[in-house]
Parts: C-alpha cells; structure tokens; sequence
C-alpha cells in the first residue's frame, strides 16, 4: 500500500454520497413517472449485484485496455507550460500543465468509459436493445460503437437542431449500424433529446436500457455513470507519481462541465485530498450575464428535470430555459446532482470560459502542442491559461482532456470566418 | 367530505363511473381556455383534470408537448392557472377540479404558497407526474394537509412489491395509466384493463380511473365500467388543436368542437354499456 499522502484523519469525507435515496445531501433522487419508477429501481438493484460482481469489473477493464486503449497517457504540455510562465506576472512564476488524454480513447472522448460499463450491465440485465441520448454526438458514438461490438440493436436521440450542426457524428452513428432519430419538441437540443429518450424508454420498458451519456438523470445513473468515469481520475493518480515522483499530487484539477461526466470522473478520486484544489468550468456562452450561456451553477437555481433535484437554469416560473454554448456538449441546462452538492459544500469550485475563451484556447492548444481539442476541454483549457501564470512554477495542474477536436473544426471554421 | 369524495359517492349511488376531460390550461389562449372550462361541466364532465404547462413534459406525447407550448406562448403561468380555477368556482361549487402537471412549476412557484393558494382557489387534488412515493415529502404533507388530494399514477410496471407503496400515498382516486407508455400514443386494451383493475381494488378502497389510450366514446365508456372513471385528454387536446386557423389562434368553432367531443364521450359513459 501506498504511504498515506492525506492526513489520515478527516473530519468527514466528499465520497460518501449517494445515500439510499440516490441523494448528494439535497440533490439527486429519483424524480421519475411511476411507470419509470420499477425500471430505475431495476437498474439500481442490477448495478449493485455487477459492483460486487470480480467478473464484470474484470471484463469491463479488459475492453477498457484492449478495445479503448486505456490508460490515456498523461501529457506534460511543455509549450504551454512554457508560454503561461512566459505570462506571469512574477518572473519564475507559471505551473506546470499536464493533460489526462481522453481524447486518445477509442471514439474520441472520455463517454466510452461510462458506456462500456451500462453495456455490460445491459447484457446482464438481458436487454435486448439500447437507447442513448446525445447532444454533441460524442455519446451517441460511443453507445453506438459498443452496441455494435455487442451486436445490439441502438437507437439514438438527438435534437434535430444537433443533428444538423454534428453532421459527421450522425453519419458515423449510423455507419456503426444506430438508428438516429432527429428530436423536433422544444428546441430540438440535448434536453429535448433526453424528454424524448425518456419517452421512447417508458414506451418499451420491457426490453429496453436507457444509457445516459452524463452523471445527471434519476438515481442510479449519476453514481453509475461517476463510478464507471472515476477510472479518469484513478489513473492520474498514479501517473503523475511515475512523473513527479512517489506520492505527489496535483495541486489543481480542472476539467469542463455540461453535465459533468468527465470533470466528475477526474475528481472524485481527489475529493478527499484537501491539498488538491478543483475546478469545474461552465460554458460561458457570450457571458454568464448574458442571457446565452449555460452556466447552470453560476446562473441557475435548484429545481426538479430530468428525475433529479439540481442546479437548472430556468426562469421565474421554474420553465426550463435553453442554454447556450458553442459546444453542442455543453449546452445542457442541467448539471449532475453530485456537482450541485460539492458546489454547496464549497469543495469544488465553479467557474465558466465563454465562447470566445474557449475558441481562443483551442487555437493555443492546436498550435502548440499539436493537440487539437473538442471544444468542450477548451473551456478548461481557457480556464487554466488563466489561472497556471498566477502559480508557483513547482504548482501542478491537471486538466482533463476530455475530447478530441475533429468533430468541432466546422465549427471553428465557421467562428473563424473560414469557408472549408 | 371532500368534492372528489362526494362527486364519486354520487356517482356511485347513479351506477356509473366518472367522466373526467383533461385539458391544457391556456391552450390556445385564456379566453378559449376558461370558456372551455366553465363550458365543461355542462357537456358532462364529472371531474376536470387541468394541466399545468411546462417546458419539458416528459409524460407527455406530441399532442399535449405541443399544447404545453401553444400555452406557455399564450403566458401561462401558475398564477394564471390558479385565476383559472378561481374563475370557474364562482360559477361552479361542485365540480372537483385536479391539477395535473410537473414539478418544478410548483417548486418555483413555492411548494407551501403553492398549497395554500392551490386551496384557496378551490383546487381539489394534485397529480403530479415527476413526483413518485419516495420524492413526495416536498409537497404531499403540506398539500394532504390543507385538504388537497394527491392522485397518484398506478403503471403497468408497477408490481404488486410497490402496489401498496404507491397506493398507500395516494387519495381521492387513483389513476390508472391504461398503457406503459406516453399520453396520447397508443390506445388502451380492455382485455389487460380486466385484469389489471381488480389488481389494483385489492389494495385500495379509492374509487379508480383509467387514463392514458383513451380516445373514443366506446373506449371511454368500457374504461368507465372497468374501472371507476375515464380520462380523456389527448383525443380532445387534437380536436382543439385541429380546430385552429394557420396562426395558431382559435376559431369560433373551437370551444363548440371540444365540447361536442365531451357530450359525445359523456352520452357512451352514462349510457350504461
């Protein structure tokens, strides 16, 4: 056993929840129809046999190595770490910036931790088809590509508004053999996409898993899908000691948040290391106070959407509003449960990177260091090119990567005024 | 006794079951919406259900997500539903009135001032989609307590393990969703309700009402049989939408369309089979 790097005696710990209840103190629960209600209670009680289950962890973990390439490397990033000292403030001064490479797992992004594990709980369960939800694709992709490896049949929900700004992640989900059905109600974003995969579940509850793509959604799914994505976090911890040294810990983790999958699975092994300082980035939009973002926890309140109690941006009459972000990943005007909770305990804190941050970090981030990002980890990259320059040069940050960048150059392009 | 007990009791005593017309408050606008209202109780409904909009009705089929809409663009608030209600009872003192919608509304609005303004405006019970057993502690004390009933969804999923879980939490009557699946999409089947409904009656005295898949008179008045009451919601939410002009606004004909599609459901419910 490691020697223990946190003081061995905490008054209380940030990785107790949820309780029974599926709560994070007030958030969470299981806001669901009764006709939903055995269902959830039936993946709740599935999950819980497969945890104590050698063989699906064994499994899980060998398609994680074999099939998703794990463990992603970690990634020194010198340049930057190089161009933010030369920003400082205080000569000497600049962190140094590691990047966790989720981009470097097959599909492209981190989702695929989290839909391995509910594929082989879906197998266990013995269902026979799958539904996801997705809003950038990122999701959509990885659940397709698992049920594809599986054989399963897949049917994919996405604003119609979505489907036609990722139109190279629609072709590819259907290229893998996913049916995917162009979400119309409301503004035909991530939300509605969730109402109608929500929907389409209770209308084929015998047969059908729902796999949701974040840590939001009715109990069990934010546990669920934090424990899958805490292989993120779990992995950092011992390849910065191969770096820096035996029982060195970052000092800043960062990571962007729409519902909060990657950022959660980066921190929660942290949660209980107090010396370890956290940050989750919101999108920005065209500004937190403009009505175009969608910064749940900096502009919303607490209320009731999509089976749990959360951080929501809504307006005076509790209807829900749309977010906005230039990233199709982080315009969900929710955020998972756990992350409302560490919000108000103050453990983690949360702060947002607009549109035009975001763009600008994902051109530093192309040039110098070769890696293109999603947009979605250019937020946090934005985040970090603000924060590593007030730092000590012996500081550490760890940001997660979380995606790569190909779907996005559209987009960038678009921004840019570049007609490709 | 409250309204919803005695106007089932009185129901009782006639030997038929209850039927009670859902629409969308608001839907096309206040003024279609409340001459709907006071115009029902005249063309036979026994009970109104009343929904309250909101953005992300994930219950709902097409036909009630798009009233939802046509609602919340005409300015429905809760504010406004209440001063609907308000409206109705000074008109109507015996027709129980259930408000049927999601929570978060009611969360923003204030689950206590909800209540209390809920009560005042003569509301008489409170289904509440998104609200199962176990998340009820936020509303179903305080509302129990004013008198206001929680009417409570039994499913086709729901065993017989969480029957009494379910049934236990519940009063005024029960609402039985005819099919697992969403408003408005399929229609319910009179064999599985035969079976399904003496299910429910072993656990529960509370009179029963079949929802969900009911579309015609015929439908309406064998659920009405089977059970104690039929709702129907989406097959008159379609003609009121099917009446409008391109716009989106009412036609003079509307509020008389919606109410002969009422009289026709409430002729097969009284008919007696």
């Amino acid at each position: 056993m490691n020697k223990p790097v946190t003081p061995p005696v905490r008054p209380n710990t940030f990785k107790s929840g949820p309780d029974s209840a599926g709560r994070f103190g007030g958030f969470g629960g299981r806001y669901v129809a009764e006709t939903l209600m055995p269902l959830i209670l039936e993946v709740e009680a599935a999950y819980a046999a497969a945890k104590k289950d050698p063989g699906f962890d064994k499994e899980w973990r060998r398609l994680l190595k074999d099939y998703v390439g794990r463990p992603s490397p970690l990634w020194l990033a010198e340049r930057l770490t190089e161009h933010c000292a030369s920003l400082a403030p205080r000569r000497g001064d600049g962190a140094k910036i590691y990047f966790k490479r989720e981009d470097l797992n097959h599909t492209g992004a981190h989702k695929i931790n989290a839909v391995l594990g509910q594929i082989l709980l879906a197998r266990r369960m013995g269902k026979k088809r799958v539904i996801a939800e997705t809003g950038a694709g990122q999701h959509g992709v990885a659940t397709a590509t698992a049920c594809a490896l599986f054989g399963l049949p897949c049917t994919v929900f996405m604003g119609a508004t979505d489907v036609e700004r990722q139109k190279p992640n629609v072709f590819r989900m259907k290229l893998l053999g996913a049916e995917v059905v162009p979400v119309t109600s409301g503004a035909a974003t991530l939300k509605d996409a969730m109402n109608e995969a929500l929907r389409h579940w209770v209308s084929n509850v015998d047969d059908t898993y729902y796999c949701i793509g974040t840590v939001a959604g009715p109990h069990p799914y934010p546990v669920m899908v934090r424990d899958f994505q805490s292989v993120i976090g779990e992995e950092v911890r011992w390849q910065l000691a191969e770096f820096e040294g035996e029982g060195r810990l970052p000092d800043v983790l960062s990571a962007a948040i729409g519902g909060g999958s990657n950022a959660l699975g980066l921190f929660y092994p942290f949660l209980d290391d107090p010396s370890v300082e956290i940050y989750g980035v919101e999108a920005g939009g065209h500004g937190v106070d403009t009505p175009e973002h969608a910064a749940s926890l900096t502009g919303g309140r607490p209320g009731v959407l999509h089976g749990n109690r959360t951080y929501l941006l809504q307006d005076e009459h509790g209807q829900i509003l749309e977010g906005h972000s230039i990233s199709a990943g982080l315009d969900y005007p929710g955020i998972g449960p756990e992350h409302s909770w560490l919000h108000e305990m103050g453990r983690v804190k949360y702060e947002n990177a607009t549109d035009k941050e975001a763009l600008d970090a994902f051109q530093l981030c192309t040039k110098l260091e070769g890696i293109i990002p999603a947009l979605e980890p250019a937020h946090a990259l934005a985040h970090v090119l603000r924060l590593a320059p007030t730092l000590p040069a012996d500081k550490i940050i760890v940001m997660c990567m979380s995606g790569r960048g190909d779907k996005d150059i559209f987009t960038v392009a678009d921004h840019l005024g570049v007609s490709i | 006794m409250s309204r919803i007990a005695a106007r089932f009791a009185e129901l009782k005593k006639q030997g038929r079951g209850a039927l009670i017309p859902f629409l969308e408050a608001y839907d096309p606008d206040p003024a279609t919406s409340m001459a709907l209202l006071r115009g029902l109780p005249g063309a036979g409904a026994d009970l109104i259900e009343i929904g309250v909009p909101f953005t992300d009705p994930m219950a709902d089929g097409p036909i009630i997500q798009l009233a939802s809409q046509r609602a919340l663009k005409a300015g429905a608030t809760m504010a406004g539903v209440l001063a609907m209600v308000r409206d109705f009872r000074t008109e109507d003192t015996t027709t129980p009135i259930i408000l049927m919608g999601y929570l978060n509304p009611i969360l923003s609005y204030g689950a206590e001032r909800f209540v209390t303004d809920a009560q005042a405006s003569g509301v008489d019970g409170l289904i509440v989609v998104d609200m199962p057993p176990e998340e009820a502690e936020v509303l179903a004390p305080t509302a129990l307590a004013a008198g206001l009933d929680i009417i409570r969804l039994v499913a086709p999923t729901t065993d017989d393990e969480r029957l009494p879980l379910v049934l236990k939490a519940s009063s005024g009557f029960v609402y039985y969703v005819a099919l697992a699946g969403i408003t408005g999409t399929r229609s319910a089947d009179p064999e599985a309700l035969r079976k399904a409904i003496p299910r429910v009656r072993q656990h529960t005295d509370l009179p029963i009402a079949i929802g969900f898949g009911i579309r015609t008179p015929e439908q309406a008045g064998e659920a009405s049989r089977i059970a104690d009451g039929a709702v129907v919601g989406s097959a008159l939410v379609d003609t009121l939408h099917k009446s409008l002009d391109e716009q989106g606004r009412a036609r003079p004909d509307s509020v008389r369309l919606v109410l002969d599609q009422v009289r026709g459901l409430a002729e097969a419910v009284r008919s007696g089979g």
